[in-house]
């Protein structure tokens, strides 16, 4: 299993671009914390899911005071 | 003469040159908007009305159902504040500050640290703390702080590039709380002091400025306001005027009694 975005995925062995085309998200709108690291745009086509891995995918939001 | 009637450079001109400074960057316009809280398709008329070049946003978990971009609805010609709301620890305010730039919109950051959830004060400690570690790094840091002038001390020893202490508690609408704290921070602190949080009205923004604020940031005023974008027009010239106030130098305030503005002499029951 694979932890994103704090829910648990069965996700092991998919490619990290191949799971943001098919869960629907924008890579030019987001950013991708992987193991604590983040990663680099072009290391999504290398970087495949391994169980345990935990992963943050965030965008910007309105937010002020 | 008069000082007044001696300058040369008219009122557009002086007020087209005024500017301030946060890290290598120059901003004319003195107001910053927050895009929480109300709609994407108002945040370019509000931007527009605001006439603000600086843009608050937050880093949140991207939610795939929600596919709006907000970078779609906010002009390109502002400079983009990610703030790292949501952080509880300086190193959590390091981590987002790490993903905003990850985001690709430049090196500005907003430290937002708050620990408590009932009043959402910032956490001068941690700020601090997180202020040093992102200033080392090469980030324009605007920290968000209780007015607190020991702290203000330690932000600029940090290397913050400016500092934002609040005027009442965040989204409050409750105006001038610190008011006597904002005044020893603008008036003891070599930075731009921008009065964050609280302000709720025009008037409000106006008398920051009038102190010597560098700039306002204001986002609930304008999100609860009944009409966004016209709210967001008012507190432009709100703040506007309050900056020519404090250019031109406030008139003074007597002690006592009184004093006419009208001749002295040739009363007609002379």
């Amino acid at each position: 299993m694979v932890t994103i975005n704090g829910e648990a995925q069965a996700k092991d062995g998919t490619m990290l671009l191949d799971f943001l085309k098919e869960a629907g998200y924008d890579s030019r709108a987001i950013a991708v914390e992987y193991n604590g690291a983040i990663l680099a745009k072009d290391a999504y086509e290398t970087t495949s899911f391994r169980a345990g891995d935990v992963v943050e995918i965030v965008c910007f939001m309105g937010g002020g005071a | 003469m008069t000082e007044s009637t001696k300058s040369t450079k008219s009122i557009e001109e002086k007020m087209a040159e005024d500017s301030f400074t946060l890290g290598s960057h120059t901003f004319h316009s003195r107001f910053i908007l927050g895009s929480g809280k109300y709609s994407l398709e108002l945040i370019d008329a509000a931007v527009r009305y605001a006439e603000a070049e600086l843009v608050t946003v937050a880093v949140r978990r991207a939610n795939t159902k929600e596919k709006e971009n907000i970078l779609d609805y906010v002009p390109k010609t502002v400079t983009l504040l990610p703030n790292t709301s949501g952080a509880r620890t300086a190193e959590e305010a390091v981590r987002i500050a790490h993903l905003a730039k990850a985001l690709g919109c430049g090196d500005f950051i907003k430290i937002e640290i708050m620990r408590d959830s009932k009043y959402l004060l910032p956490d001068n400690n941690e700020t601090i703390r997180a202020t040093e570690m992102l200033a080392k790094e090469g980030f324009v840091v605007l920290p968000y702080m209780y007015p607190d002038l020991y702290a203000a001390r330690a932000l600029v020893d940090a290397g913050a590039a400016a500092v934002m202490p609040l005027a009442a508690p965040i989204g409050s609408n409750k105006g001038l709380a610190t008011k006597e704290f904002l005044q020893i921070l603008i008036d003891e602190i070599d930075l731009p002091i921008i009065v964050d949080a609280g302000i709720g009205k025009p008037s409000e923004a106006c008398a920051a400025m009038e102190m010597g604020a560098a700039a306002i940031m204001a986002n609930t005023a304008l999100a609860t306001a009944g009409d966004v974008p016209l709210m967001a027009s008012a507190m432009r010239d709100a703040i506007r005027a309050g900056r020519k106030a404090y250019l031109s130098g406030l008139g003074r305030v007597l002690t006592r009694g009184a004093a006419a503005s009208d001749p002295l002499t040739g009363f007609l029951h002379d």
